[in-house]
């Protein structure tokens, strides 16, 4: 499923024209970006949370060549699934 | 930034009511769900992808008591970050093309 799969998706079920439904879609993606962009958290109950975490410094290891090298401190994004997520993909 | 802030932005955006937002928001996160439950992957371009992890299964113990106990295989949501939005997040410039954001 792609971009295009959720448009269709939200202008049948939402009675929505494709373009308006295409901003719909953009406009959530650029809203989960920025907030997460600003260091905070976006909480959708049953679907999950996004959240920055603060990587440190390590030494890593480059799978191929098996060379170590430093990974530096960063920031990356966590999708932490809701309950009602995790259950639906398990039965 | 819970869904309710999120369907008020969204419908000032679209010029419609919280309500409908919502609804929205409700379709654009279920058809996610809808779509891994059937063991299917979601990619949007810039953004990321959703797909189902397996976990085999192992055997655990109880951290309380120090028994051991089976854990059962299961499958896990899991989201790959899209190179755009990890580069916002890390606080770097975005690549003008974007051409080899490939999730």
């Amino acid at each position: 499923m792609t971009k295009i799969d959720i448009v269709n998706k939200i202008s049948e079920q939402a009675g929505l024209q494709k373009p308006e439904a295409e901003l719909a879609v953009e406009t959530i993606i650029s809203l989960v970006k920025e907030t997460l962009g600003s260091g905070d958290s976006v909480i959708l109950r049953r679907f999950g949370s996004f959240q920055v975490r603060q990587k440190k410094e390590r030494v890593g290891r480059n799978p191929k060549t098996g060379e170590e090298a430093n990974i530096t401190a960063r920031k990356v994004v966590r999708f932490k699934a809701g309950k009602y997520f995790k259950a639906a993909v398990n039965t | 930034m819970t869904k309710s802030d999120m369907a008020e932005k969204l419908a000032a955006k679209l010029n419609i009511t919280k309500q409908q937002a919502e609804g929205i928001i409700n379709i654009f996160t279920n058809s996610i769900i809808e779509s891994l439950a059937k063991g299917d992957k979601v990619e949007i371009r810039g953004f990321g992808s959703f797909r189902v992890r397996h976990r085999s299964a192992k055997e655990g113990r109880n951290p309380k008591t120090g028994e051991k106990v089976f854990v059962p295989p299961k499958k896990v949501p899991f989201f790959k970050t899209g190179k755009e939005f990890r580069l916002i997040v890390d606080g770097k410039e975005v690549a003008a093309d974007g051409s080899d954001d490939k999730e």
